[in-house]
C-alpha cells in the first residue's frame, strides 16, 4: 500500500511510461495469441490480466504519479487492459469453438440405441373404456354409482320388476350362490326359492340402480359401470364375466325424448359430433317402454350399405350399430324403491363394455380382455 | 318364430306384391324383430304334375328300382306310355295312376341341383319323381311325393303348391306371447300397414252345423273333465271326434306352411293340431280315448307320482306340477308335454282333444324344473290367450273331421274357474308424457283400438300410473300430496281400458303408453338435448383407484383382468392356515367350471395364473397387477336373503337384513413380479426384481394415496417368512376401515400398535396388506419362476385413512442452505432398518429434513450379528443458515436417540 506520493520520482513509474505499457501489453497480446488450450488461457489471463499481472501492478502505481499525469497514465492502462480483455474473450471463443469442434463431436454418441431398460405398464382396456364412459356422463352431471357383485336377488330381479318364474329370468343365466350352511331357504313369501341362497352374482349393473334410488336423494343421474356374471360359454362375442355400464335418471318430467338426447349426446362425446341414433322397440321388464339404439356406423357412416359398396367390418354392411339397450323406468320399479311414480319419471339404458371395445377398437375377439396376455393390455397403453 | 308371408297375408290385407325387407323393417320398427326374411320355393323350377303310367320293376341291383313312364298332359294319359317320359325311381310308395311332382331334365331343384336326362339302370331316365325333402318342404326322403288325384296334370308343381313364398324369421320377446303366432304377427303387420285385419280365432269358425251347437255348448256325451285347482288352470275344455282315419294324409298346402314355419309333418291329427297351434297360438293336445279311464282332472301332482312323457323320459313329478289326470293316474304335464299312455298312434281312430288355459307362473316352473321346454309350454309361460280353447279346440275337431273323416262328437266339455277381468285406467295424455310428444286423445284411442284394447274415454279425478292392485297406494308418499294441490277439484280425461285376452302383458298405464309409442313409431321421438346438472364428479375414492391404477402403470406394472373364481385346491396351494380369513368362500351353485366353485378371497391365485400363461407365450419378464372385489364370507351371516316385497319401498330394517346377508367384498390390488425388472441391454445385465421391488410397488400404491406405509416385517402365508412386509397404515378409528373386513395392526403381531394422531384425532393402525417374495412352497404348488414377488393390499383400508387424512397440506419450503451430516450406526442385525430410521428422525427434531440409508454392511470387523447401516440426514432451518454447531448437536441427538431405542452405536465412534 503507498501512500500519496510527495516525491515526484520519475524512474519509480517508469512502468507507466507509454513505451512500457505498450510493451506490457504486447506481452500480453502474444502470450493470449499463443494460448494453444482454453488452459493455457487460463494461465495467460492469469499471468497478464490477473490481480499480480504487469498491467494490474502498474495500475496500483498511477497514484504515485504526480496529480497532473495521472489521468493520462490511467488512460494508457486502461486502455491498454480493454484491448487485453477483448483479446481474452476473442481467444476464448476461438478457442471455446475449437473445443466444441474437436472435443464435443468425440463425445458424440448413438442416440437411436434403445433406451428401454423398464418394460412399459400400461392399464387393461376394459377399465381404461370404462373410465372414459363413465367421464363422459359425469362431464354431464351424472355421478358414478358402484354395488356388489355377489347381490341379493331382491335387488338384481324382483326390485326390477323380474317376478320368479317369468321368462325374463331366464333371458339372463344366472350365477347363483350356493347357501352358506345348511340347506338353504326352505321356500315361501319373502323367502327365495327353495334351497336357495337368495344370493346371485348380478347378471346386469342395474342392480345398482335400485340401489341408488334407495340411497341417493332425487333428482338423481348416475352411470354404474361394473362387472356382471352370466352362466354362458365363453367364445368370440360372450364373456361369462363381463362390464357393463348403465345409466339412470330421475327426475320429475323425462320422457323419452329425453332419454334420446342423453344418448345422442353420449355419442357425440365418444365418437364426435355427426352420427344419427336409432331407437327401437325391445323388451326389458325394468324398463316401460323399451327400446333398443343404434348408432349410424361410424366408419362407413353408412355408406356400405349401398349397393355395390365395399363391404364394412364394423357394421357388417348394416350401416348400423346396436349399441345399447334403454327404456323408461318402468313405474313398478319406482314403487319398489319409495319412489312415487305419479310424481317422478325415469330413463335408463346400458351397454356392454366389451362390446363398445369390439366396435371401437376392432377387437374380433372378446376373449382377449380376460386372456391377461400383456401384448394386449400394453397395446392400449395408459389412454383410450 | 318363423313364419311364411303367405300365411300373415290371410288375415293381413298386405298389397301385393310386398317387398320383404319392407315388412320386415316395418315389423321391427314395432317391435318384433325380424331376424331374416328369406325367399323360399323361389329357386325351384321345371317341376311340373305328372301321372304314374306305368311301373316296371329293374331287378338285379342291390336296392329295388323302378323304371316308370310318367304323362304330364291329358294328351299322354290316353296315348302310348311309350311316348311319356320314362324316369328311374329308386322310392316304392307309389302306384300306377297316383300323380307326382316330376322334376324334368332342365329342371332345378333348391341348392341349385340341375335335372338333366341320363342314364341309369340301363334306362334312359328323362328326369326325376320328388320326394317332399328334395322340393325343401319336409324332411321326408324316403318316399316320393304322391298329391291328391285332383293335382292339375301338367301344371306347374311351384304354382299349383304355392311355394315361393318369404319366411320370415322373428326373435319375439318374453313379454309378447300373443306374437308367437301368425294371428299375432298379422294383427302387427296390419297396423304398421294400416290395412284390415281378419282375427283367425273369430273367422270361419266352425257353425253349429258343424258343432251341433253354439261354440260353448256342452254336450254330454264329450268325455268329462273337471278343475281342480283352479290356480293352475281357469279353462279347460275337452271335444271330440270318433271314427278318424288314422291314415288319412295331411294335405299338401298344411304340410307346405307347417315346413315353412320349420315344424315336421308327423300324422294328420298331430300335423292340424300343430297347425292350428302356430295359426293361433293355443297348444292344443290330442288324447286317445281308447286309452283314457274315467273323468279328467286337472291338479297338481301328488307325492311319489311319476309320468312317462312322450320323450319316452320317466319323470318323478313334483308336488307344483299340474297334472291331467285320469283314473289311471297323471296323463299329461299340463301344457308341457302329454304321457305316453294316452298318446294316439296308427290305430287311434276316436281322438279327445283338449284345449285349456294354464297358470303361465305354473308352466313355467314346471318346464325349467323338468327342462323340458316345448312349443306349448313356450307359449303357456308367455301368457296364451284364455279366450282360445273354445274356438281353437272347435277349429281342430272341424280340420280333422273335415281332413280325416271322423264324426264331432255334438258340444264340448267346458271346465273353467272364474277369472277378474283386468281394467287400466289411464290419462288420456299419459302415453304424451312418457314419449315428449303430443299425439292427442284421438290417437291414443285408436292406436289402443288397433291392439285390441276396449276403450272407454271419461273424466276422473286422477289417473294413478300405477294400476291399483300393484301397488300399495296407502302407504305410498305422495298420495297426501297431490290430494292437497286440489286435484279432486279439476277432473281430467282418463281411459278406462280393458285390454284383449290375448294381452296378458298390459296391466299398467306404462304398458299402454309403450303400444301407443311403438305403433306412433319410435323414430318419431325427438332428442331434447340434456341441460347441465350439477353434478359432483368422482368421489375421492374413484379418484384413488385410478390414481392407483395410472400409479401401478407408470411403475412398469401391466393390468389384467381374471375371473374372479377360485379352486378349493387354492387354500391349500397358498398354505393358508385353516383359521386364515380367505379360507371361507362364497360358493357358486352352479359354477362355470365345476373346478372353480369359489369366488375369490385373494387375488393372487388368479394373477399366478396369468402370469404362467404370459410365462407359456413367451413373456417371462413379468409385472402384473390386478385391482378387484374378493368376496369375504361374513362370520355369523344369515344365511339366506329374504325376497322383500316389491309393492312398497323397502324400510331400513329390510334393506339392512338383505345388506346382512352379503359377503364383505372390499376392493384389492395385487400385483405379481417376475423375471427382470430392468432388462439387460447394451448398458450391461439387467435387474431381477425382487423383495424390495414388491414392497417398494406397496409404497408406490400408499404414495399414489397420500398415505405414508409403515412398513414391518411378518410372516403371512402365501410370502416368504423371511422376506414378507406387513404394510400398515394409519386410520381414524373406531371401524373407519372395518367394513373393509381389515385387522387392527395389533392382532398382526408386528412390533407395536402404537402409533401417535396425526390429525389430532385417536388413530389406529390397520393392516393393508402384504408384500414380498413367495413362499418356495407357494411358488412350487403354483409351478410359479423362483423367487416371484408378489403384494395385495386392501384399498378400502388405504382409501379410508386417505379419505380421514384430508387435503395435502402445503409445505413450507425453506431456501436456506442444506447441511449434510451423514452417520454409520451399528446395530444387532435383527434390528429393523425402519426402526433405526424412526429413531433417527424422532431424535434429530424439526430441524431434520430428510433422512436417507445409502448403504448396508455386514462383515468381520463388525462382530457377529451387526450390521452397520449408514444414513446421511438433511438438516435445513425455515429461518436461517444452520450452524455447524446446530446441524452436529441435531446428529448427535439422533444417535443418541438411536442408542436408547435399538442401542445402535456410532460406527467409528
Amino acid at each position: 500500500m503507498s501512500a500519496p506520493n510527495k516525491n515526484y520520482d520519475p524512474v519509480a513509474v517508469s512502468s507507466l511510461s507509454p513505451g512500457e505499457v505498450s510493451r506490457m501489453l504486447d506481452e500480453a497480446l502474444a502470450a493470449v495469441a499463443q494460448a494453444g488450450s482454453l488452459e493455457e488461457l487460463r494461465a495467460a489471463r492469469i499471468a497478464h490480466a490477473g490481480d499480480r499481472s504487469p498491467l494490474a501492478l502498474a495500475r496500483a502505481e498511477i497514484g504515485a504519479l504526480p496529480p497532473e499525469a495521472r489521468a493520462e497514465a490511467g488512460r494508457r492502462v486502461s486502455a491498454a487492459q480493454t484491448q487485453l480483455k477483448d483479446a481474452l474473450s476473442r481467444r476464448q471463443a476461438e478457442l471455446e469453438a475449437d473445443r466444441d469442434q474437436r472435443v464435443l463431436v468425440t463425445e458424440a454418441v448413438d442416440v437411436t440405441l434403445p433406451g428401454d431398460r423398464t418394460p412399459p405398464g400400461a392399464l387393461h382396456p376394459v377399465t381404461l373404456l370404462a373410465d372414459r364412459l363413465s367421464d363422459v356422463f359425469v362431464a354431464m352431471g351424472y355421478e358414478v354409482a358402484e354395488g356388489p357383485e355377489v347381490e341379493a336377488e331382491w335387488y338384481n330381479f324382483d326390485a326390477l320388476n323380474i317376478p320368479p318364474d317369468h321368462p325374463a329370468r331366464e333371458m339372463q343365466d344366472t350365477l347363483f350362490v350356493a347357501p352358506s350352511s345348511g340347506p338353504g331357504s326352505a321356500g315361501g313369501p319373502g323367502l327365495p326359492s327353495q334351497g336357495s341362497s337368495g344370493l346371485v352374482l348380478r347378471t346386469h349393473t342395474s342392480p345398482v340402480q335400485i340401489r341408488s334410488m334407495l340411497t341417493r336423494p332425487l333428482p338423481l343421474y348416475v352411470v354404474s359401470p361394473g362387472r356382471c356374471y352370466r352362466n354362458e360359454a365363453l367364445d368370440a362375442t360372450h364373456l361369462p364375466v363381463f362390464y357393463q355400464i348403465e345409466g339412470l335418471a330421475v327426475d320429475e318430467g323425462l320422457t323419452m325424448a329425453d332419454l334420446r338426447g342423453a344418448i345422442q349426446a353420449f355419442v357425440d362425446a365418444m365418437f364426435g359430433a355427426g352420427l344419427r341414433t336409432r331407437l327401437r322397440p325391445d323388451y326389458f321388464p325394468f324398463t316401460e317402454p323399451s327400446g333398443d339404439v343404434s348408432m349410424e356406423c361410424h366408419v362407413c357412416r353408412g355408406a356400405s350399405t349401398d349397393p355395390g359398396a365395399d363391404p364394412c367390418r364394423v357394421c357388417r354392411s348394416q350401416g348400423w350399430i346396436e349399441i345399447a339397450g334403454c327404456g323408461m323406468v318402468n313405474p313398478r320399479v319406482l314403487v319398489a324403491c319409495g319412489i312415487d311414480p305419479d310424481r317422478y319419471s325415469g330413463f335408463a339404458f346400458g351397454l356392454g363394455i366389451e362390446r363398445a371395445l369390439m366396435v371401437g377398437h376392432d377387437l374380433t375377439d372378446i376373449r382377449e380382455t380376460v386372456d391377461g396376455d400383456v401384448r394386449f393390455s400394453r397395446a392400449f397403453g395408459m389412454e383410450i | 318364430m318363423r313364419v311364411p308371408l303367405s300365411w300373415l297375408r290371410a288375415y293381413a290385407e298386405l298389397p301385393d306384391p310386398v317387398d320383404a325387407a319392407e315388412v320386415a323393417r316395418r315389423l321391427t320398427a314395432a317391435g318384433l324383430e325380424v331376424e331374416s326374411a328369406e325367399p323360399a320355393g323361389h329357386d325351384i323350377r321345371g317341376v311340373v304334375i305328372g301321372q304314374v303310367l306305368s311301373i316296371e320293376e329293374l331287378t338285379g341291383f342291390k336296392k329295388p328300382i323302378r323304371y316308370c313312364r310318367v304323362a304330364v298332359s291329358p294328351a299322354q294319359l290316353g296315348g302310348d306310355p311309350g311316348d311319356a317320359s320314362g324316369v328311374i325311381c329308386g322310392a316304392a310308395n307309389f302306384a300306377v295312376g297316383d300323380r307326382v311332382p316330376l322334376a324334368l331334365p332342365g329342371a332345378v331343384l333348391p341348392g341349385a341341383f340341375e335335372i338333366g336326362a341320363r342314364r341309369a339302370y340301363g334306362r334312359m331316365s328323362e328326369g326325376m319323381i320328388c320326394s317332399a325333402s328334395e322340393l325343401a318342404i319336409g324332411d321326408d326322403h324316403t318316399g316320393i311325393l304322391v298329391l291328391d288325384p285332383d293335382a292339375p296334370l301338367g301344371e306347374d308343381f311351384v304354382t299349383y303348391a304355392r311355394l315361393r313364398d318369404e319366411v320370415l324369421e322373428i326373435a319375439v320377446t318374453p313379454d309378447r306371447g300373443y306374437a308367437v303366432s301368425v294371428r299375432g304377427v298379422a294383427r302387427e303387420l296390419a297396423s304398421a300397414f294400416g290395412v284390415p285385419f281378419t282375427d283367425p280365432a273369430r273367422a270361419a269358425l266352425p257353425g253349429p252345423e258343424v258343432l251341433g251347437g253354439p261354440l260353448d255348448d256342452e254336450g254330454p256325451d264329450v268325455w268329462p273333465a273337471r278343475i281342480e285347482d283352479p290356480t293352475a288352470c281357469d279353462r279347460f275344455v275337452l271335444r271330440e271326434v270318433r271314427g278318424f282315419d288314422p291314415a288319412a294324409r295331411t294335405p299338401l298346402w298344411m304340410r307346405v306352411r307347417l315346413a315353412r314355419c320349420g315344424v315336421r309333418s308327423v300324422s294328420l291329427a298331430v300335423d292340424v293340431t300343430n297347425y292350428l297351434m302356430l295359426e293361433l297360438g293355443q297348444p292344443l293336445h290330442p288324447f286317445d280315448r281308447s286309452k283314457l279311464h274315467g273323468e279328467i282332472v286337472v291338479r297338481r301332482a301328488r307325492p311319489g307320482e311319476r309320468l312317462e312323457t312322450l320323450d319316452h323320459v320317466r319323470r318323478d313329478l313334483d308336488p307344483a306340477d299340474i297334472l291331467i289326470t285320469d283314473a289311471s293316474g297323471p296323463i299329461s304335464m299340463a301344457g308341457t308335454m302329454g304321457g305316453l299312455s294316452t298318446e294316439i298312434d296308427e290305430r287311434s281312430t276316436d281322438l279327445v282333444i283338449e284345449a285349456a288355459h294354464f297358470s303361465p307362473e305354473g308352466t313355467a316352473k314346471m318346464s325349467r324344473r323338468h327342462k323340458l321346454h316345448s312349443e306349448a309350454s313356450y307359449r303357456f309361460e308367455r301368457g296364451a290367450d284364455r279366450e282360445l280353447p273354445l274356438p281353437a279346440s272347435a277349429k281342430a275337431v272341424a280340420l280333422l273331421s273335415r281332413l280325416g273323416g271322423g264324426r264331432i262328437i255334438p258340444g264340448c266339455t267346458h271346465a273353467q274357474a272364474p277369472v277378474e277381468p283386468v281394467r287400466v285406467s289411464m290419462a288420456a295424455d299419459y302415453p304424451d308424457r312418457v314419449a315428449g310428444v303430443v299425439y292427442g286423445r284421438d290417437t291414443v284411442v285408436r292406436r289402443l283400438r288397433d291392439v285390441g284394447c276396449e276403450v272407454r274415454e271419461g273424466m276422473a279425478a286422477t289417473a294413478p300410473t300405477i294400476a291399483p292392485w300393484r301397488a300399495d297406494r296407502a302407504a305410498g308418499a305422495a298420495a297426501p300430496g297431490t290430494a292437497e294441490h286440489g286435484r279432486h277439484d279439476r277432473l281430467i280425461p282418463v281411459l278406462e281400458v280393458t285390454p284383449p285376452s290375448w294381452r296378458s302383458d298390459l296391466t299398467d298405464p306404462a304398458d299402454l303408453a309403450e303400444e301407443v309409442i311403438r305403433l306412433e313409431g319410435y323414430e318419431n321421438i325427438p332428442a331434447r338435448m340434456p341441460r347441465a346438472l350439477a353434478g359432483h364428479g368422482l368421489t375421492a375414492r374413484q379418484r384413488l383407484r385410478r390414481t392407483v391404477g395410472r400409479a401401478l402403470g407408470g411403475a412398469g406394472f401391466v393390468e389384467v383382468h381374471t375371473d374372479p373364481f377360485a379352486s378349493p385346491k387354492d387354500s391349500g396351494a397358498l398354505s393358508l392356515p385353516p383359521e386364515d380369513l380367505r379360507r371361507p368362500a362364497v360358493r357358486v351353485a352352479n359354477p362355470l367350471s365345476e373346478d372353480e366353485p369359489l369366488m375369490r378371497t385373494t387375488l393372487l391365485p388368479g394373477l399366478f395364473r396369468v402370469l404362467l400363461r404370459n410365462i407359456g407365450r413367451g413373456f417371462g419378464d413379468l409385472a402384473l397387477f390386478e385391482t378387484g372385489l374378493v368376496f369375504r364370507p361374513r362370520p355369523g351371516a344369515p344365511s339366506v336373503a329374504p325376497i322383500l316385497p316389491v309393492n312398497r319401498g323397502p324400510s331400513v330394517q329390510e334393506l339392512a337384513a338383505l345388506e346382512a346377508a352379503l359377503p364383505d367384498q372390499p376392493l384389492h390390488v395385487a400385483a405379481v413380479l417376475a423375471g427382470a425388472c430392468e432388462l439387460p441391454g447394451w448398458w450391461g445385465p439387467g435387474r431381477a426384481a425382487s423383495w424390495p421391488d414388491a414392497v417398494e410397488a406397496a409404497r408406490e400404491i400408499g404414495r399414489a394415496c397420500h398415505l405414508s406405509l409403515e412398513v414391518r416385517a411378518d410372516k403371512e402365508p402365501p410370502w416368504h417368512p423371511g422376506r414378507c412386509a406387513a404394510l400398515y397404515v394409519l386410520a381414524p378409528s373406531p371401524g373407519a376401515g372395518a367394513n373393509g373386513g381389515a385387522r387392527a395392526g395389533g392382532e398382526a403381531g408386528g412390533a407395536g400398535g402404537e402409533a401417535g394422531g396425526a390429525s389430532g384425532e385417536q388413530a389406529h393402525e390397520w393392516l393393508a396388506g402384504h408384500a414380498g417374495e413367495l413362499h418356495p412352497r407357494v411358488i412350487a404348488a403354483y409351478g410359479l419362476p423362483a423367487r416371484t414377488c408378489a403384494l395385495e393390499l386392501d384399498l378400502q383400508v388405504l382409501f379410508t385413512a386417505a379419505e380421514a387424512a384430508g387435503p395435502v397440506r402445503a409445505p413450507q419450503l425453506s431456501s436456506y442452505p442444506v447441511a449434510t451430516q451423514d452417520v454409520a450406526l451399528v446395530v444387532p442385525s435383527g434390528v429393523a432398518a425402519a426402526s433405526v430410521q424412526d429413531a433417527l428422525e424422532a431424535g434429530a427434531g424439526d430441524l431434520l429434513e430428510d433422512v436417507r440409508l445409502f448403504d448396508v454392511y455386514t462383515g468381520e470387523q463388525l462382530g457377529e450379528d451387526r450390521k452397520s447401516l449408514a444414513y446421511t440426514l438433511r438438516f435445513r432451518a425455515p429461518d436461517r443458515t444452520l450452524t455447524v454447531a446446530e446441524t452436529t448437536a441435531a446428529r448427535d441427538a439422533a444417535v443418541a436417540e438411536a442408542a436408547r431405542r435399538v442401542g445402535a452405536e456410532l460406527r467409528g465412534g
